[in-house]
């Protein structure tokens, strides 16, 4: 038993500051995007007495493509987001921020893969960038 | 209505979610978008996507607080988020082919699900030891700081806690929210995790299991801006004032009082969806 911990004490400490490293790039994701959201926010406001968009029935973007390839589905998320920024400039504005808040947890992954890497954990570095490929795959055939 | 009084609407009771879900340790996502739906008259998806925003928002946010106590498990988290975002991945995909009067009952059930959850004591048992199985091969296992000093502990049960987070990626998926209930579940019941280790690790993974349904939501128009960003802001803002008051007060009669406001939105939210007002 205490073998078994003296083995993998240098392991937990290099955990430790892989962990310290991941708050703050959270902290930052999570900072950077509150505060474009809220500056896209006021844009929005701009004009308080506009009326409420229509929530209550829901409209999908574009036509529902049957066929879904890597290629069709990135221009299909480019597409909506080049919409929300012609739309208006808060709407963008609010949309980048919600990029980066998504981005955060997979920059996380990303983060923990080179983290596992360089304690040349061979099991973790495997299973962070299984779980990276399939965050890749929702934002690649998201549609 | 103007765009001013609803954006203000929305956000005001965005932190009020946000409160009642850091309180009960529910999540804000769970209160959001029954209220959304039910108060505001909100498409369900439109809902769900606002929800899950704000869901990616709270988990990051608490994450970085919970890392620096030394109670959240990264090899733990990161093994079983393969299990939570296949699950996320799938669930997303069908709320494309699931009617809205389906998820609405499905989420009706999680609501009631949770409340009841909520109520649960945590035990604080000596943690099992090592059984040789597939927790050492993925070594599975961590220390945490007790009153006698650092605990350590080995994950049990592994592949019903896989399965149950699964499932638990499969809901936050098709209902937008974190599914942290679930999620304790797999990891306080089924692989007997410190209660401690299992809420600050499902914390960390939230917000990775909500990415995965993100792309998926982006790209079939669920999250409006305008929308997402009182949500957003709001829940944020109200689960940081949440865990403030966690921290401070003893919220036993809090967590009752809330616990049943959880079980009237299940209630209602199960009606609605049966006599199709969703």
């Amino acid at each position: 038993m205490t073998e078994h911990i003296h083995k993998h004490a240098p392991t937990a400490e290099q955990d430790e500051r892989l962990e310290a490293a991941i708050a703050v790039l959270l902290r930052i994701g999570v900072i950077a995007a509150a505060v474009l959201v809220a500056i896209g926010g006021v844009l929005v406001l701009r004009h308080p007495e506009a009326p409420v968009p229509n929530y209550r029935v829901f409209h999908a973007p574009g036509e529902p493509s049957s066929a879904i390839s890597i290629h069709t589905s990135i221009r299909s998320i480019l597409a909506v987001f080049r919409h929300l920024y012609h739309h208006g400039s808060g709407a963008g504005i609010i949309a980048l921020g919600l990029l980066i808040l998504i981005a955060t947890p997979i920059a996380r992954v990303a983060f923990a893969v080179v983290g596992f890497a360089r304690e040349r954990d061979t099991l973790y570095t495997v299973i962070s960038l299984i779980v990276l490929a399939i965050l890749a795959f929702s934002l690649v055939h998201g549609g | 209505m103007t765009i001013l009084t609803f954006t203000l609407a929305i956000f005001g009771t965005s932190i009020l979610a946000g409160l009642l879900g850091a309180l009960t340790g529910l999540g804000g996502g769970v209160v959001v978008v029954p209220v959304l739906a039910l108060l505001f008259h909100v498409d369900l998806r439109y809902a769900i996507g606002a929800s899950l925003v704000s869901v990616i928002a709270t988990s990051s946010g608490a994450a970085s607080a919970y890392v620096r106590e030394g109670f959240s498990n990264i090899r733990i988290g990161m093994f079983l988020e393969i299990a939570t975002t296949l699950g996320a991945l799938i669930g997303a995909y069908l709320t494309a082919v699931v009617s809205t009067k389906a998820i609405g009952i499905v989420f009706g059930i999680v609501l009631l699900y949770s409340a009841i959850s909520s109520f649960r004591g945590k035990h604080d048992d000596v943690p099992p030891q090592h059984t040789g199985g597939l927790a050492d091969r993925l070594r599975l296992e961590g220390e945490y700081p007790t009153e006698h000093g650092l605990q350590a502990y080995v994950a049990q049960r592994v592949p019903a806690g896989f399965g149950i987070m699964f499932l638990a990626g499969g809901l936050s998926g098709l209902l937008g929210i974190g599914s942290g209930a679930v999620k304790v579940l797999a990891m306080d019941q089924a692989m007997r995790l410190p209660f401690k280790v299992s809420t600050t690790t499902s914390n960390f993974m939230i917000g990775v299991t909500a990415a995965a349904s993100a792309g998926i939501y982006i790209s079939r128009g669920y999250i409006m801006p305008s929308l997402a960003m009182p949500v957003m802001l709001g829940v944020l803002g109200g689960s940081l004032i949440g865990s403030r008051i966690l921290i401070r007060a003893s919220v036993s009669t809090l967590r009752m009082i809330f616990a049943l406001v959880i079980v009237v939105l299940g209630v209602e939210m199960i009606y609605s969806s049966l006599t199709g007002k969703l």
